[in-house]
């Protein structure tokens, strides 16, 4: 497999309520290839498509047209339990706005995305304590999530998406509600998750996640489309 | 982090709690059959003996006190307002008086 | 395989954390359920346990009875009989008996007067059922006072009580000499209350029955089997009764656990929307639903059935004896065999957990249309 991408997009549409009268078309001729270990900022207007991409490329959804391969492995045709067994151990999110579920503990939502592995729990206990003394939330883990600030609540949600310590980790507009120091904050993860060999795949408007210097590459985007990049 | 047990493992533990409850029903009955089946031979001789027909469960009315023995096929035989064995009982109510004509 | 057990415990971890959400409403809803599966329960136990009762103690009853009819109605038959009775062969015995009702206005109580064909009583005694011992607070050695039908006063004293463990089938019985009982009820020479006849080989009950029929005319006979059978039905009628009106409450309650799973709410959406986001599979959703469904209403059926038991066989059935008692003052107060089937059981399981538990999980299917890039805006 060496020389092939780790992510490779091409020739992807993606078009909501096709043949309808209110089709979307969110994305077209997107060819792209990620590779791994590295820090990949999408860029671009509100509405550009950002957030579709994220979701075909984190298998949530599948393209209208085109071919998504991980590791040479075309997964644009598969059914749902693929789709999700793939999800699982590849993949780690952190939404928009975090999706923590509220009533549960922090360590309650942290272990949530491994409950269908059947870890032992004992294991899955120490990896959740593990994670979030890394991030510094470790006082936090039986307070309800609903409790949290809104940095804590960010904290939280990265450890949910790295529980099954999945190769990849997707993360959109992670810093759309944070002021600069958890911004710098959340840019000091990135970089140790980066250490830590991990691919990152983020969207953001903002110019302090772009011009960090972790960042190895921003793909511009408008309508749809792929516009640039650096 | 909270180190107490985990909510299944209480859960599951109560379930186990209530399972038993209802086996020791099973293990009460079997212990206690052996005295109580020695006072149903006692009714059951009391009843040979003086001819019983029925059980004494509703004194209410000849033929809830004795159902076998009753004609059962009239309605409100002791009392207007007496519950009728008969489901037929729930159509035809009880004569009304005392306020007619008023 | 422990991976398997292992992901079921987990999600039961989450059914339990999400159910402790709403601890209040869920655990008044965990209660309510117990008390209506706990009343089905006691229902069906008692209903059993009185219809084996039944079935067991009055096997020993006689096994014809022949009464007189007139205008259709119970009415004396003459002694008469008893000699033409005895020569039809087959019959082993016949026997006139003596009994009837008496009021006791001032104790609002009906009482079972009886002329005992296996021991003598003295006139002027009387030997009288638990029951009315404890109503009446009497012992052997007091005396009561019963005004006839006649307006005459009868004075008996007490020679004994009735053995407490007979109170199911002679708790109002008040045993008295045929002197007494004729005097006290105006109860004409020559005749009794009705003839009880037992024949020699069991299997002919059918053709002396019929043999009496024909040889008196205007006679109801009843046969043992007969009393059974209306015991057997009296039960099954009382307890059908309450059984359809508990079904219909079971019913309401599985509308309800349904109508409020089949609004997933948007909250509700947006939770298994995250839940497939980050990587669970429909069939997790769904399992956590059953979990939800089956601990909810297995607890339930384990605490009420414990419960119904408890209260049937310990008891005596006291949050049912007013319903029982219906119109009586006197009430036997009994301890029952405690009489249990597997099917009993299966029955009342399959009528309170299976419908809980599918009203939850049914609704849930339109989770699996939920797609889960919806979370990602
Ligand atoms: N489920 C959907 N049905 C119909 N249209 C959709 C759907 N999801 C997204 N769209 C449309 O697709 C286009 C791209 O949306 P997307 O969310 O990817 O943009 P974005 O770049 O993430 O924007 P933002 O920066 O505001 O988050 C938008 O025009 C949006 O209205
Ligand atoms: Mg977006």
């Amino acid at each position: 497999m060496t020389g092939s991408p780790f992510l490779a997009l091409q020739g992807i549409a993606k078009i909501y309520n096709e043949g309808r009268h209110n089709e979307v078309r969110a994305l077209a001729d997107i060819d792209l290839d990620l590779e791994a270990g590295k820090v990949t900022v999408l860029m671009g207007p509100s509405g550009s498509g950002k957030t579709t991409l994220l979701t075909l490329v984190g298998c949530l959804a599948r393209p209208s047209a085109g071919r998504v391969t991980l590791e040479g492995r075309d997964i644009s045709g598969m059914p749902e339990r693929f789709l999700t067994a793939i999800r699982q151990r590849t993949f780690g999110f952190v939404f928009q706005r975090f999706n923590l579920i509220p009533g549960l503990t922090v360590a309650d939502n942290v272990m949530l995305p491994a409950y269908p592995l059947g870890r032992p729990h004992p294991e899955l206990k120490a990896r959740c304590r593990e994670l979030l003394e890394m991030l510094r939330i470790g006082d936090r883990a039986d307070a309800p999530v609903q409790w949290l600030s809104g940095g804590e609540a960010q904290r939280a949600a990265i450890a949910r998406a790295l529980v099954n310590d999945p190769a990849v980790v997707i993360a959109d507009e992670p810093t759309a509600n944070l002021d600069t120091a958890l911004t710098a904050e959340f840019i000091g993860v990135v970089e140790m998750l980066k250490a830590q060999g991990k691919t990152l795949i983020l969207t953001s408007h903002d110019p302090r996640i772009c011009d960090a210097a972790v960042v190895d590459r921003v793909v511009e985007m408008r309508d749809g489309r792929i516009v640039g990049g650096r | 982090m909270r180190t107490s047990g985990r909510p299944s493992s209480k859960v599951i533990a109560l379930l186990v709690a209530g399972g038993v409850s209802c086996l020791a029903t099973l293990v009460d009955s079997t212990v206690r059959r052996d005295t109580d089946l020695a006072s149903r031979q006692s009714r059951a001789a009391l009843v040979a003996s003086l001819g019983l027909t029925d059980l004494s469960l509703f004194t209410e009315a000849r033929y809830t006190r004795h159902p076998a023995m009753a004609d059962l096929h009239s309605a409100f035989q002791d009392h207007p307002a007496a519950w009728d064995h008969f489901p037929t009982a729930a159509w035809v109510g009880p004569p009304q008086w005392g306020n007619q004509g008023e | 395989m422990n991976r398997t057990i292992e992901r079921q415990r987990y999600l039961i971890d989450f059914t339990i954390a999400s159910l402790a959400r709403r601890r209040g409403r869920n655990l008044g809803l965990f209660a309510v359920y117990t008390l209506l599966v706990f009343v089905l329960a006691s229902a069906s136990l008692l209903g059993y346990g009185l219809r084996k009762e039944a079935r067991t103690v009055l096997a020993a009853s006689p096994e014809i009875l022949v009464q007189h009819l007139l205008a259709g109605r119970h009415d004396l038959i003459p002694e008469s009989h008893l000699a033409a009775l005895r020569d039809i062969r087959g019959i082993a015995a016949a026997e006139g008996r003596l009994w009837g009702y008496y009021y006791d206005a001032g104790m609002r109580a009906n009482y079972t007067l009886m002329v005992p064909s296996d021991r003598t009583i003295e006139p002027g005694t009387a030997i009288i059922g638990s029951a009315i011992a404890r109503l009446r607070n009497l012992g052997e050695g007091d005396a009561v006072h019963f005004l006839s039908p006649k307006a005459k006063m009868f004075r008996f004293g007490i020679a004994g009580t009735l053995p407490s463990e007979s109170e199911l089938v002679a708790a109002d019985v008040v045993l008295v000499s045929e002197a007494d009982f004729r005097a006290f009820f105006g109860f004409p020479a020559g005749m009794v209350t009705d003839i009880a006849v037992s024949v020699r080989n069991p299997k002919e009950v059918a053709t002396v029955s019929a043999k009496i029929s024909r040889l008196i005319v205007d006679a109801r006979v009843v046969t043992r089997d007969d009393i059974l059978r209306s015991y057997e039905s009296l039960f099954d009628w009382r307890q059908g009764m309450i059984t359809v009106l508990l079904a219909g409450a079971v019913l309401a309650f599985v509308i309800l656990a349904w109508d409020k799973a089949a609004g997933l709410s948007a909250e509700e959406r947006r939770e298994i929307g995250i839940l497939k986001a980050i990587g669970w599979e429909t069939s997790d959703v769904i399992a956590v639903k059953f979990w939800e469904g089956g601990l909810v209403s297995l607890g339930a059926f384990l605490v009420a059935y414990t419960l119904a038991y408890l209260h049937v066989f310990h008891f005596g059935g006291a949050l049912f004896a007013p319903a029982l008692k219906g119109w009586a003052t006197l009430y036997p107060d009994f301890r029952m065999v405690p009489e249990i089937s597997g099917q009993q059981i299966a029955t009342i399981f399959f009528l309170t957990v299976v419908p809980y538990t599918l009203a939850t999980i049914v609704p849930v299917w339109r989770a699996a249309i939920i797609d889960p890039d919806t979370v990602m805006r």
